[in-house]
């Protein structure tokens, strides 16, 4: 995997030792109370939950759940998914939600699949990618537009793109599956790196970008500040509205990414693609460790994220248990993620 | 420790203490209160003034020590027993639902009802007797709390407080959001209740109002008590002070440093208006120089502040920085311009509390710092520290998150945040609000010696005290017009309060 998401990043590093003067003003608990605290204690939390479920699956599915094509299985499913999840990491931390990108992921796919934009890009496949990355972006700025200049709560702004760009993709489909024939885009997408698949590649390229994003960029500081606080922001002279704008732009442009990667997949653009990712992507986000409310966001917490609910999904398969099976745990997983996070907040306001 | 014992009391606390891990909040309080008294209770922040209201409410309990209430030993295990023992608590925070009307909320939780639904109109009129004792009955029963100014909100507390069977009120530093004319009206309704025998145990660190309303006063620091039972006449501010900060101060405010004749004009607002708030505000402001707004709370004084900053628009006229015409109604513009402002709520608009300070004190900067789009948060913390050890923020640690730190300290980063910028004009709304009285005098110093080193500042506040003392030059407002304007040596309290009623009335 990327190597954000294993190693403690500085930044967590600085968390933990602001955290641990807190402690020290405050009153002093063990060291390991304070370590769990931290934002890299709280991404090995989800490591070991990783962990525990490997076991699980290594115990109950044995060859078929350890093996290198099972692992790849299971990260090319979680790219998808990973690609939009990241995105999502940068509006949540900025104190926004998009509901909207399942919808526009499947508006890209149509668009992408096309036959006159197929024919056109026949020469040159990337033209494909360019197109659903662009109908994302445009569908991210009207978000982004509404929201920020139109002063309508993302909730809502989201919620109506999210049906509209559905309606969209439909009309344009004409409700037909779309097949993708376009020679060049198949071939790359089906084509390793290393062994490993593209699809997998571009997500931890994603991540890796998204990382040095949100933690070492200007871009990535405005987000949090956001997030922090947006009036404050405001008034140090941030261009809040703006790069609200901007947030929402860059959360379109995965879920177009998101779409070329799920044509490549599905070899089909159709109006159904990407129901109801926006939940698992918010899922991922929140579980892995990103304050819905904004203010802080983990990139590595959220590959985690995704990394587990994947997994989850497959070692379920793997044991032939039910889909609906599936939807319990992971809706127990959720519940219990959003359960630590909030103690681990009101133990951190307790100390004022 | 100062003690004065005559008569019997209502409240009585010995040595009570209470740890938070190995965080000794209280270290040893003790004080009594008597029925129909108002108790001051002074004290910093962080002095344990919180713990000790909480423990008497029964959100926390004490390690040790011992509270007496009529002369029996009590333990008060939850907030429902502080209420059955007559003891109510009004927070700074108030708990009323907005969405609720005035009568609901007043009722919330023991309903007149009957089999389930409410007697609307018996609760009506229990609602209207409580307004009324309060001195509010204007105050429709009906009226939905939401609506109300957070002045009447208050009252709204106390009515709930009042209406279950109160002998000891609580009010944690009840002023911190009311204007001089609310304060008045606070004032009021406590000399009525304790006119009816309650008695009010009153937090605050405003001297003046101790002064004003206080019949006895404790003072707290460190967590313990410095002067249990001090009869108020007789009591000097001074003294007061010292028990407060364990130092003397002489002085307050520091002295005007005099103007350069030749200092240049930085800024130039000419014919300001906007809609309904302000009109033809005109004031020039020379590098090195304060100028204070003084006027009561919706004179228009914030509102003016605001679209100097372009946090506001005006309808008419110019903002010129520096010789140069400000694009109004844009806040990046003013910043850009070197222009700064501390805002008149720290925490909900200045400062994002859970980040480490640094990132605070370059929030306008941060891109400076940058090098192209990537951060260099070794730089900015660099800087931050230097600023933190130049404003003796004690310790200097820039990662330190915000949260932790009080409310002068606060401040201080809000000032470290436009002296990393090199701002040219400085915005000050309420620059010691939630600030105590030590931390208040370096801040005071701090605003001095920043003019003197070149800065031009507007300060506002509602302490028209303070307005007079660090300003060197005043605009008094009222209704949205400057109606005077005067050098600070030249006006007094009663001179800006007699011209902001005279304002008002033509």
């Amino acid at each position: 995997m990327s190597e954000p998401t294993t190693t403690p990043t500085p930044n967590d590093e600085i968390e933990a030792v602001a955290e641990a003067d807190v402690d020290q003003s405050a009153s002093q608990p063990s060291n390991s109370k304070r370590f769990f605290a931290s934002g890299f204690g709280r991404s090995i939390g989800l490591i070991l939950a990783l962990v525990v479920l490997v076991i699980v699956g290594a115990v109950t599915a044995g060859e078929n759940f350890m093996n290198t094509d099972n692992l790849l299985v299971i990260l090319r499913y979680a790219s998808v998914i990973g690609v939009v999840s990241i995105g999502m990491t940068f509006v949540i931390t900025a104190g926004g939600i998009d509901l909207s990108v399942g919808s526009v992921l499947g508006l890209a796919s149509v668009v992408a699949s096309l036959g006159a934009i197929q024919t056109a890009a026949s020469g040159f496949w990337p033209l494909m990618v360019f197109v659903a990355i662009a109908v994302g972006v445009i569908a991210g700025l009207l978000n982004g537009l509404i929201i920020a200049y139109g002063k309508v709560v993302a909730f809502m702004a989201t919620l109506a793109m999210l049906v509209a760009a559905r309606g969209l993709a439909e009309l344009i489909s004409q409700r037909q599956t779309q097949v993708v024939d376009n020679t060049g885009f198949l071939n790359f997408f089906r084509s390793d790196f290393l062994g490993i698949s593209w699809v997998v590649w571009i997500f931890a390229l994603v991540a890796v970008l998204g990382w040095l994003l949100l933690n070492r960029t200007t871009f990535g500081r405005r987000t949090v500040a956001i997030g922090g606080n947006s009036t404050a922001a405001r008034l140090a002279g941030v261009k809040v509205r703006r790069h609200t704008v901007y947030l929402y732009m860059l959360c379109g442009a995965t879920a177009g990414v998101a779409a070329t990667m799920l044509l490549s997949r599905t070899t089909a653009g159709t109006s159904t693609h990407g129901q109801l990712y926006e939940l698992d992507a918010i899922a991922a986000v929140v579980v892995g460790g990103t304050l819905l409310i904004g203010g802080r966001g983990t990139i590595g917490g959220t590959v985690l994220g995704v990394l587990l609910f994947a997994t989850l999904t497959n070692v379920f398969t793997q044991n032939n248990l039910s889909t609906s099976v599936q939807l319990v745990a992971k809706g127990i997983i959720i519940v219990v993620a959003v359960l630590l996070q909030q103690r681990f907040a009101n133990r951190e306001s307790s100390n004022t | 420790m100062i003690k004065d014992d005559q008569q019997k009391s209502l409240l009585e606390v010995t040595a009570l203490t209470k740890s938070f891990g190995s965080a000794r909040a209280l270290k040893g309080v003790d004080f009594d209160v008597r029925a129909g008294e108002v108790h001051c209770v002074l004290g910093q922040n962080g002095a344990g003034k919180s713990t000790l209201i909480k423990v008497l409410a029964g959100a926390h309990q004490p390690d040790s020590g011992e509270i007496q209430w009529n002369g029996d030993v009590v333990t008060i295990s939850d907030p429902i027993a502080a209420i059955e023992l007559g003891i109510a608590t009004m927070y700074q925070e108030l708990d009323v639902v907005d969405g609720l009307t005035i009568a609901e909320n007043i009722f919330l939780g023991h309903e007149k009802a009957r089999g389930g639904f409410t007697n609307r109109r018996e609760t009506a009129q229990a609602t209207r007797d409580l307004m009324k004792r309060l001195g509010h009955a204007d105050l429709s029963p009906n009226r939905e709390v939401g609506t109300l100014s957070a002045a009447n909100k208050q009252i709204v507390a106390m009515a709930r407080a009042l209406s279950h069977d109160v002998k000891l009120m609580i009010m944690d530093e009840p002023s911190a959001v009311l204007d001089s004319e609310e304060v008045n009206n606070l004032f009021r309704v406590v000399e009525e209740l304790k006119s009816q025998g309650i008695a009010i145990v009153y937090i605050s660190h405003r001297l003046e109002e101790i002064t004003r309303i206080g019949d006895r006063i404790s003072v707290i620091k460190d967590g313990a008590s410095t002067a249990s039972g001090l009869p108020v006449e007789g009591t000097s501010t001074k003294k007061l002070i010292s028990l407060m900060t364990g130092t003397d101060l002489d002085h307050v405010f520091p002295p005007p440093v005099p103007l350069a004749p030749n200092a240049p004009v930085v800024l130039e607002v000419s014919d300001l208006s906007a809609h309904g708030t302000f009109s033809d505000v005109n004031f020039d402001l020379r590098a090195g120089e304060i100028i204070g707004l003084a006027g009561l709370v919706g004179s228009g004084r914030s509102e003016i502040l605001e679209a100097i900053y372009g946090e506001r628009k005006p309808s008419s006229g110019t903002v010129k920085i520096g010789g140069e015409a400000l694009k109004l109604g844009s806040v990046s513009a003013a910043v850009d311009a070197d222009m700064g402002l501390s805002p008149e709520e720290r925490k909900s608009q200045g400062l994002m509390l859970e980040e480490p300070i640094y990132r605070n004190a370059t929030l306008s900067t941060f891109t400076r710092f940058a090098k192209g789009p990537f951060l260099d948060e070794q730089a900015e913390r660099a800087a931050t520290e230097e600023q933190m050890k130049a404003l003796e923020l004690r310790p200097a640690e820039p990662n330190r998150i915000t949260r932790t730190l009080s409310g002068g300290n606060q401040q201080k980063i809000m000032l470290a945040r436009w002296l990393i910028h090199g701002t040219k004009v400085l915005l000050l709304d309420e620059p010691t609000r939630g600030v105590d009285v030590g931390a208040r005098m370096e801040i005071y110093a701090l605003i001095r010696k920043l003019a003197a080193a070149g800065t031009a500042i507007v300060v506002v506040s509602s302490e028209i005290e303070e307005v007079l003392g660090l300003a060197d030059r005043v605009l008094v407002i009222a209704d949205g017009r400057v109606i005077a304007e005067k050098p600070a040596t030249e006006i007094t309290e009663h001179g800006v309060l007699d011209l902001v009623m005279k304002g008002s009335a033509a």
